[in-house]
């Protein structure tokens, strides 16, 4: 499904049967089983074979999932596709993405296995991983190189090295590339996920970062620990007063219609397409969220 | 022609498998589980699966389970057999 809730993507290290079994069960929105940097070299082929395996036998549930595969200019790249397409991953996540043709290189490894397989060409959906300057760069040219993209995130920890700068509390270092992420995937109609924060003793600077990417436009972020869930689950859920606003809004919006008027006007002021948008938006995301039912907004909206 | 080798960790959830060449003499699992007493017959029975999916016979399989899936038990015991048969994963035995 390219459109759902994305607000969490949880790290999972590839070569770790206990954490892969367990992860789904603390509810992020997906979880992103890791073949390239949390695996050593010698443990390729054992991670590998591990993840086609969980994701062949556990049942995630409604955890969408995504596994992180080596480039396909490593020895291990097109080993990891072949064997993910195969056990059914829904998102195939590229890392250090910075040019589009790399983007199609992948697209063409997955529909070689997805032909050879009999399953839908297509079917298997790409997120990229930008970690570097030259990727902020080609953000548009990346989030829109295939049907298949569903998102483009962040790599902040690469993205810095590369700038020749490091990760502050503030992430003053990371807001352009953060911007034009999601300007980008904005503009490609695709997601935007925020880098990782891994310092879990600090969850201040957690939550600040989070409420900044919430602010920026990000639809979620990337974690590596449950504990982070509920903190980006709370500030990503919309608050009381908004729902409230959001469904006057909607209510005038029928009493408008009721009366065939086309001019929306709620407590006098008149009611523009912009915030409709941001009423509706509301309310998905608190539906999508749990924090209201279909029954208390009437139905569909 | 089989050279030993192993696959898996001592963590948790995993299993470790060493498979020796036994110069012909079938094939025999030394089983070291914390739960072998509930679970023992239905591990060593994944094991022979694999091993027969991929034909290899004549080697003593030293397991050592930290309470595995399954998924897992399979997952180690093939990467175990492709180190130990020098090959890459057989996709077709592994779609079974």
């Amino acid at each position: 499904m390219k459109e759902r809730l994305r607000r969490t993507m949880m790290f999972v290290p590839g070569n770790n049967p206990s954490m892969m079994q367990d992860a789904h069960i603390y509810g992020p929105d997906s979880i992103m089983l890791d073949l390239e940097d949390s695996v050593t070299m010698a443990q390729k082929d054992a991670a590998r074979f591990l993840v086609y395996n969980a994701l062949k036998t556990i049942k995630y549930g409604k955890t969408e999932t995504v596994v992180r595969i080596n480039p396909l200019s490593t020895p291990y790249g097109a080993k990891d596709i072949e064997a993910v397409v195969r056990a059914g991953v829904q998102v195939i996540r590229m890392p250090k993405t910075e040019t589009k043709e790399e983007v199609l290189e992948v697209e063409r490894e997955i529909a070689r296995v997805e032909k050879e397989i009999g399953v839908p060409v297509g079917k298997t959906l790409i997120m990229a991983a930008i970690e570097g300057a030259l990727g902020v760069i080609n953000a548009y040219q990346i989030a829109t190189a295939s049907p298949r993209m569903m998102g483009i995130a962040l790599g902040a920890e690469d993205y810095c090295a590369n700038l020749k700068t490091s990760r502050t509390k503030e992430g003053v270092e990371l807001m352009l590339a953060r911007q034009t992420i999601v300007v980008a995937a904005r503009a490609a109609g695709i997601a935007a996920l925020d880098t990782v924060f891994s310092d879990l003793n600090d969850m201040e600077t957690f939550e600040n970062e989070v409420r900044l990417i919430k602010n920026m436009g990000f639809d979620g972020k990337s974690i590596i620990n449950p504990r982070q869930i509920e903190i980006v689950n709370k500030i990503f859920a919309p608050t009381e007063r908004e729902i409230l606003k959001a469904k006057d809004i909607l209510a005038a919006i029928e009493e408008a219609k009721a009366k065939g008027s086309g001019v929306v006007s709620l407590n006098g002021k008149m009611v523009d397409k912009p915030v409709v948008i941001r009423a509706e938006r509301t309310i998905q995301m608190a539906l999508a969220c749990g924090v209201i039912t279909e029954d208390e907004i009437g139905g569909e909206i | 022609m089989l050279k030993t080798a192993t696959a898996g960790t001592l963590e948790s959830g995993d299993i470790m498998i060493e498979i020796i060449p036994n110069n012909g003499s079938g094939i025999d699992i030394r089983l070291d589980s914390i739960v072998s007493h509930q679970f023992g017959k239905q591990i060593k029975n994944v094991i022979t699966q694999v091993l027969r999916e991929y034909g290899v016979d004549g080697v003593t399989v030293n397991a050592t389970d930290k309470g595995a899936l399954d998924c897992t038990i399979v997952a180690r015991t093939t990467v175990a057999v492709c180190r130990a048969k020098d090959c890459d994963t057989n996709w077709q035995e592994a779609n079974k």
